[in-house]
């Protein structure tokens, strides 16, 4: 990588930062994957352990969060952006030296704000942890430069229109950007106050439904149509979809603080534009699901596919969730237990990943011309991904019920405690499986760039036939 | 190939966009900025200091910039008994809270009577200052800088003060937010079903100049908002942070002996692993009594946040 930082444009190869992209992406997937099974195993078992600071659950759990989100999930996008825009523009990558540099100033920030939150230093905001000097850098060194190349690569491109995903890379994008700089006004000006608790949680939600959420479903308008060779069953259906993210997904931050005195007339309007999220995601799952048409068998025998469509179907449970625990009538009983972070990992290590997961196959194959080394591994990966992602989902929606159930019925808190043990360990288990399945992935990925059949020029790798 | 095409598009966007913000945004920001701090705030922002999180003068967050909440019952200038009443003491140097610099962030009345009658335009950070906190008749509450109104100089407040009735708050939250105890506890009692457990959730003006609120959205653990109502046992605080299983055998907190630091209240220093290899002795039930807690230090970190969690009422 080092040796491309200073090189002329020119003379990078095309594709050089969407690799180096997506295994970074890979390697954070590993290492916040593995903080989450330590952190599972220190609340199964509280004195795993002990007496170090740095290896208190406290000090971790928000470097798990943010490793998984900015590492995996966000360079995981980026890499699919610097790969998919290009290939549907029909041109090359605006800047090839910036995206590596992107690619380069992104790992070294990243390791620079885990550290900081590692050490206890932390704005003490969910999900905007990160102290606003990180906040600048991220904004300034990691989303402006990769937007700057993704809106150049648009407007330069040699096609007439613009294809959904690119729509969605575009604004997402942009969205990306207001959300961090608008979401962490509170840091830069001292805002304080339920103000301050208020933006907390609509960036907290904007970046999940502005970036995470658009941009997942915007690979999966790309993966479905370019491996089965369908068209996208409608691109109305796709209008809808982007149209009603940027209205209704973009309101309902206050459904997050239903328990906090907001003015009500907001969480009313909360409520109401959170149950209308439905609609993109009602318009997302049919319009994919609709493109397989008379290419089901693929779900079964293609390996991006079934990353792909696994995905979209999570997506239902996800949005039927979404839609309705944020009412009044339901959240109550929910609000603040395991049923939360069951739905957090639904959305994030359910759905998402399987997206990008499915993108970052294809890319990386595409990209080193290398079909994938095993086809074996790969099945191990997504089924013991699966089979990890069901065991966690199940025991945290159950203990969330059980800790619901706890709080109206005004049970002693430590009978609620005891209750919730055993899913505490099952949860690390599937954890666990998740860990080791990303392993395997790192390792599988690690091969097929040295020892992967070269894919002859002018043919997609799903074309050529597995070997092992 | 240009853009021109999507212009409507893009003008489309940048409407929905901004409607949204307006909404979700602007209204409620105006609402909530409107508020008019209750008492409680007004203690939160007083005991807490400038902020919290990540700051210029506290960078490590260690709790450095932080003033101490303390039980005065007698007038440090002329002796005289007065009934006991917290005064927050800022010693030189101190950052204040946005209430005393942006006093307009106390809402309407709180504001005026601050300035006014409270007269904190006049406290300077270089000499420091001591803060009351007062209300009129009509029950408005308003912040008075004592050091102006009644000559209460920082350091005579402190002198005057026995160390038990000096309370760290300030530092002992550094300490809350750092540890990541809001990632089990929350700070908020719902308003549906936690009144009989938890005690009241808070009312919209209990946050003004609170930085962060530190909700926390995960309760795996009892909301500590009024745990000090429950619990005001100092010596329970104590052996439940060193080792949370030795007065709740089931609990999954973790255990916080590091907070202790190096040496315990009487200056010996702590040994850490005889402490545990004694204790999983006796868990395994190989000996009789739990192993004794060392007493923590004055200066040290577990000091912070137990006078944090005790002013938690
Ligand atoms: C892994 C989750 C976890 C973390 C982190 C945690 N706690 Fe706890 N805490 C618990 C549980 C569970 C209980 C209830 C059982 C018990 O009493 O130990 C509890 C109980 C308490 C109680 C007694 C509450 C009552 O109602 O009597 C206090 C006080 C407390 N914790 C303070 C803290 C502080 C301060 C921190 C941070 C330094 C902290 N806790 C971090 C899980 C946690
Ligand atoms: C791509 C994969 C993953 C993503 C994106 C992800 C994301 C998240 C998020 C957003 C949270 C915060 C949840 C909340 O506040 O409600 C969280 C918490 C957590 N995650 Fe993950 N996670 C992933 C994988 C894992 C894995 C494999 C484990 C292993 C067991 C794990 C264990 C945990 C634990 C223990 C917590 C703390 C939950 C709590 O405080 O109750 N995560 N994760």
């Amino acid at each position: 990588m080092l040796k491309y930082l200073f090189a002329k444009n020119e003379d990078i190869p095309t594709g050089t930062a969407a690799v180096f992209f997506g295994f970074s992406s890979i390697v954070w997937f590993v290492i916040g994957t593995g903080l989450g099974s330590f952190n599972a195993a220190k609340l199964a078992f509280p004195d795993f352990v002990m007496g170090n600071e740095f290896l208190a659950f406290g000090h971790l759990r928000q470097v798990h969060v943010h490793a998984v989100i900015f590492g995996w999930i966000s360079m995981a996008f980026a890499m699919a952006m610097m790969y998919i825009t290009p290939a549907l523009g029909n041109t090359k990558l605006w800047s090839e030296k910036l995206g590596v540099w992107n690619c380069f100033l992104w790992n070294v920030g990243l390791s620079l704000g885990l550290t900081v939150l590692w050490a206890g230093i932390t704005s003490g905001r969910e999900y905007s942890d990160f102290p606003w000097f990180i906040d600048l850098y991220i904004a300034l060194f990691i989303a402006i430069p990769l937007s700057l190349n993704v809106w150049m690569t648009v407007i330069t491109r040699r096609t007439q229109g613009i294809y959904t995903t690119n729509w969605f890379f575009v604004g997402a994008c942009f969205m990306l950007i207001i959300v961090f700089l608008i979401g962490n006004l509170p840091e830069f000006f001292h805002l304080t106050g339920l103000t301050e608790a208020y933006l907390t949680w609509w960036f907290a939600h904007n970046v999940l439904g502005l970036w995470i959420t658009p941009v997942a479903a915007a690979i999966a308008y790309y993966t479905i149509p370019k491996v089965t060779g369908n068209p996208l069953y409608s691109h109305r259906i796709g209008h809808l979809h982007f149209w009603s993210v940027v209205v209704f997904y973009s309101t309902p931050a206050a459904h997050h603080l239903m328990s906090a005195p907001l003015p009500e007339w907001l969480k009313s309007f909360a409520s109401v534009e959170g149950v209308l999220i439905l609609v993109p995601a009602v318009a997302f799952v049919s319009n994919i699901l609709l493109t397989m048409q008379g290419k089901w068998n693929m779900f079964v025998e293609n390996l991006e596919i079934r990353f792909t469509i696994t995905g979209c179907l999570l997506a239902i449970p996800l949005n039927m969730q979404g839609g309705f625990q944020q009412t009044r009538a339901i959240n109550w009983y929910v609000h603040g237990t395991g049923w939360i972070v069951a739905h957090a990992h639904l959305a994030l290590l359910g759905f998402s990943t399987f997206l990008e997961g499915a993108a970052v196959y294809l890319g990386l194959q595409t990209l080193m011309k290398r079909k994938l080394y095993s086809l074996t591994l790969g099945n191990v990966h997504f089924w013991l991904l699966l089979i990890g992602f069901a065991i966690y989902w199940i025991s945290m929606t159950i203990a969330g019920l059980i800790q619901g159930a706890g709080k109206i019925y005004e049970v002693p808190y430590i009978d609620v405690v005891i209750a919730e043990h055993p899913y505490m360990i099952a949860r690390w288990i599937g954890g666990t499986m998740v860990f080791i399945s990303n392993v395997v992935w790192l390792y599988n990925m690690w091969m097929t760039a040295r020892e992967g059949t070269v894919v002859p020029a002018g043919r997609m790798p799903h074309e050529l036939a597995y070997e092992r | 190939m240009n853009f021109r095409e999507y212009k409507v598009g893009a003008r489309l966007f940048s409407f929905a966009l901004g409607s949204s913000m307006v909404i979700t945004l602007l209204f409620p920001a105006m609402e909530m900025g409107a508020a008019v701090a209750t008492d409680i705030a007004l203690d939160k922002q007083l005991s807490a200091g400038r902020e919290t999180g990540f700051n210029y003068d506290d960078p490590l967050m260690l709790g450095w910039g932080k003033p101490s909440k303390v039980l005065v019952s007698a007038d440090p200038v002329s002796g005289q008994p007065i009934p006991a009443t917290y005064a927050y003491v800022y010693p030189a140097g101190t950052p204040f809270p946005s209430g005393i610099l942006h006093p307009r962030t106390l809402g309407s009345a709180g504001a005026g009577l601050s300035e006014k009658v409270g007269r904190v335009g006049e406290a300077q950070k270089k000499s420091g200052a001591v803060f009351l906190i007062k209300s009129d008749e009509q029950k408005h509450f308003y912040i008075e800088n004592a050091t102006a109104t009644l000559g209460w100089a920082p350091d005579a407040v402190l002198k005057a003060a026995l160390d038990e009735n000096v309370a760290h708050v300030g530092a002992g939250k550094t300490q809350f937010v750092r540890e990541g105890c809001w990632w089990c506890h929350t700070l908020l009692p719902e308003q549906t079903q936690d009144w009989q457990v938890f005690g009241a959730p808070p009312m919209l003006g209990d946050f003004n100049g609170e930085s962060p609120t530190a909700f926390g959205s995960d309760r795996k653990a009892p909301d500590l908002l009024h745990v000090a109502s429950r619990n005001s046992s100092k010596e329970w605080m104590m052996l439940h942070f060193f080792n949370p299983r030795l007065v709740q055998p089931h609990s999954i907190m973790p255990r916080y002996d590091y907070l202790w630091g190096e040496k315990d209240a009487t200056g010996a220093k702590i040994d850490f692993n005889k402490w545990r290899a004694e204790y999983t002795e006796y868990s395994e039930g190989k000996r009789a009594d739990a192993p004794e807690v060392p007493s923590f230090a004055k200066d040290s970190r577990i000091r912070d946040l137990v006078d944090f969690m005790l002013s938690l009422k």
